[in-house]
């Protein structure tokens, strides 16, 4: 059997370190607001995941990557974008279908990718990412490079085929891959009773031999504690770490959804976790942030948030004659 | 229509719950399973409130498993139920088509008669919303493609409430595709569903000119154009082939021996389509009763991209269709 680790809550924490998740998280929190509120504007069309409440998980396991990692994520992505480096102007530009955007705006806000950043995607079929990724990590295997791939996915994306077969194909051919399980408890209306036989999800990694750990998700120092060990075991072994973050949508799964399969009561309740005022408190509580942190760092993130839609307004509609570049590598 | 039948105002979204609600009181052994079919009340709200009203042993929420619910249905159908499995969107059923395709279609053949695949599979296609390159294919030339399939597409409200009655009735698996840029569209109906026929192709507007062939979402969007023209002196039959596989060829026949002219409209890709194969049999079959050459107006060959312009360019729309029937007709 293999082990499944249990993490003990984070102990220590400095000024540098707080403030900056605090800020990632809030950043990402704000510009969703903005994007919600853009999208009832029309300004922002297709689908629209948001990532609210669910924060502490991309930015608690970014913080433990390098640059040179890659990460890869779902159509939930604008939070693992954001805390990979992304610009805000640039994601929102994308999300406005606009040129200026990563993907020229032709991806929207399922599709971000930055291969500068190393984020790949902004992947829209469920679990179809997860083979790339094990084949990105094997990649690094056979180059001999000392980078991990970082893979987030859903609890119900480990109900797909694709799931199992990259759990064997990962552990079976020892490739350095983080396999992150966002544990939301939903998948858009079913529930995580009525989609898995076995709900513990980290009990799953043992049947491919694979050391696996569940964290609390709603906790962004016992994350970014939990994922920087499960990383630097990547990284010393070379084999697969599967992680379980237990976390959950405080939205509804997308802009058309009428969340009639959950009580408002579930909501709230889960809302007394929200991951940043407990951040926010704690630091607090141990006197390494004032109100006026607070302040200063609303007060930045407005601005940010504001820039980037600015930045998205002002972005010009690729051109209908370069409707077909890119479908081949050749001039277009 | 039958006496005591007076005709309802509906939306598409409607007309498919009609069909669904009717089929699973008709009979016992008919149930629905796909994803957030239940709880959610359906990815398109077709199904909202049949869960209630059913209960979950005759509505099946199932998990993100294509592959495994497709199958699960076809060994159901061997088995003696009559299972209509709902794959959210065409974009996912690309997860199930090994068990479509090696197993529904080819039951029957390959064990010498013995075994029939009763199976109804329901998917809706096309573009929808802006949902970019993943989430906005027609495929429906690819099952098309496949012999063992029954294929239909519901291009009007009429089959979206009759192909399915009808289609529980075949012995043999049928696809139904149904139309996510549809759902909220107003159509007038008989008030009690009826079953339709299922193998052959549908006039929708009679002419003399020019024939329209088209199915899906091409069908409205033809019939507007020549409603359009009509105004100005052309009077263009439209018609809608309804069953993809094995496609009604007499019914076209008989209409380009009527008009001598055939344009051909699908949002699909143009390489190795529907069209292209209408064509391929006009040449065949009446090409000395052609005045001028078969033309197509077929989707743009790229992936979708996100921005509505784009979006918009990669379809036929109704004015194009307008201007290549106007051009047709001029230089016949
Ligand atoms: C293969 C596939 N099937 C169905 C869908 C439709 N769909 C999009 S998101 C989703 C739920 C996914 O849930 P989960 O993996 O838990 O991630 P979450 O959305 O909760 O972040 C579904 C059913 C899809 N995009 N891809």
């Amino acid at each position: 059997m293999e082990k499944i680790t249990v993490i003990p809550p984070s102990t220590t924490i400095d000024r540098r370190l707080g403030l900056n998740l605090l800020y990632q998280m809030m950043l990402i929190r704000r510009f969703e607001e903005k994007s919600a509120e853009l999208y009832t504007k029309s300004k922002i069309r297709g689908f629209l995941h948001l990532y609210i409440g669910e924060e502490a998980v991309a930015v608690g396991v970014i913080q433990a990557l390098t640059a040179e990692d890659n990460v890869l994520a779902t159509y939930r992505e604008h939070g693992h974008a954001l805390a990979r480096g992304m610009d805000a102007g640039v994601i929102m530009a994308e999300m406005y279908g606009k040129m200026e955007g990563c993907c020229r705006g032709r991806g929207g806000s399922m599709h971000l990718f930055d291969v500068g950043k190393r984020f790949f995607g902004g992947n829209a079929i469920v679990a179809g990412h997860l083979p790339m990724s094990v084949g990105m990590a094997l990649a690094s295997k056979k180059l001999k490079k000392s980078n991990i791939t970082c893979c987030f996915f859903g609890e119900g994306a480990a109900a797909e085929g694709e799931f199992h077969e990259s759990m064997n194909l990962a552990a079976l051919w020892n490739v350095p891959l983080l396999m992150v399980c966002e544990n939301n408890l939903y998948a858009m209306g079913t529930a995580i009773r009525y989609s898995h036989a076995v709900q513990e999800l980290e009990k799953k990694g043992a049947a491919y031999g694979i050391e696996s750990a569940a964290v609390n998700g709603m906790d962004v120092l016992e994350v970014e504690k939990a994922a920087r060990a499960a990383v630097e075991k990547v990284r010393s072994t070379g084999k697969p770490f599967f992680l379980v973050c237990n976390t959950y949508r405080f939205r509804a799964h997308s802009m058309f959804d009428a969340e009639l399969y959950r009580e408002k009561s579930e909501v709230e309740e889960w809302k007394k976790q929200d991951p940043i005022p407990a951040l926010r408190t704690k630091l607090m509580e141990l006197q390494l942030i004032t109100n006026n942190d607070i302040g200063s760092l609303e007060q930045k993130i407005e601005n940010e948030v504001q820039q980037a839609v600015d930045f998205a307004e002002k972005g010009t509609l690729e051109p209908l004659e370069q409707l077909t570049r890119f479908v081949y590598s050749g001039p277009g | 229509m039958n006496a005591g039948n007076d005709h309802i105002k509906l939306t598409y979204r409607e007309a498919l719950k009609q069909a669904i609600r009717e089929a699973l009181s008709k009979d016992d052994r008919v149930f629905l399973m796909g994803e957030d079919v239940g709880r959610y009340g359906g990815s398109f709200a077709v199904t909202k409130g049949l869960l209630q009203e059913f209960g979950p042993e005759r509505i099946m929420d199932v998990p993100l498993s294509e592959s495994g619910f497709v199958g699960a249905g076809i060994g159901a159908a061997l088995s003696g139920l009559r299972p209509v499995v709902e794959v959210m969107t065409v974009n996912f059923s690309l997860l199930a088509m090994d068990q479509i395709v090696n197993n529904a279609a080819t039951l029957l053949y390959m064990s010498g008669g013995q075994l029939n695949v009763p199976v109804v599979i329901r998917m809706s296609t096309g573009l929808g919303r802006q949902l970019a390159a993943q989430h906005s294919h027609s495929w429906e030339p690819m099952y098309a493609h496949i012999p063992g399939l029954i294929v239909l597409s519901a291009g009007t409200h009429g089959d979206a409430r009759g192909m399915l009655l009808t289609a529980l009735q075949s012995p043999d698996p049928v696809i139904i595709f149904e139309y996510t840029a549809m759902m909220n569209l107003e159509g007038t109906l008989p008030g009690h569903p009826e079953t339709v026929n299922i193998t052959k192709a549908g006039i929708i507007k009679e002419g003399k000119d020019i024939s329209v062939i088209t199915y899906g979402a091409g069908v409205y969007k033809s019939l507007d154009a020549a409603n359009e023209l009509s105004g100005s002196g052309i009077d263009a039959e439209v018609i809608d082939l309804r069953v993809l596989r094995p496609m009604d060829m007499e019914t076209v026949f008989n209409s380009v021996k009527k008009t001598h002219r055939a344009l051909l409209v699908e949002d699909a890709w143009g390489s190795v389509n529907i069209g292209a194969e209408v064509s391929a049999r006009i040449m065949e079959n009446v090409f000395y009763d052609l005045d001028a050459p078969v033309q197509r107006l077929c989707g743009a060959e790229v992936p979708m991209p996100y921005p509505k312009h784009m979006e918009d360019a990669s379809v036929p729309q109704k004015e194009d269709i307008v201007a290549k029937l106007k051009k047709m007709l001029q230089h016949g």
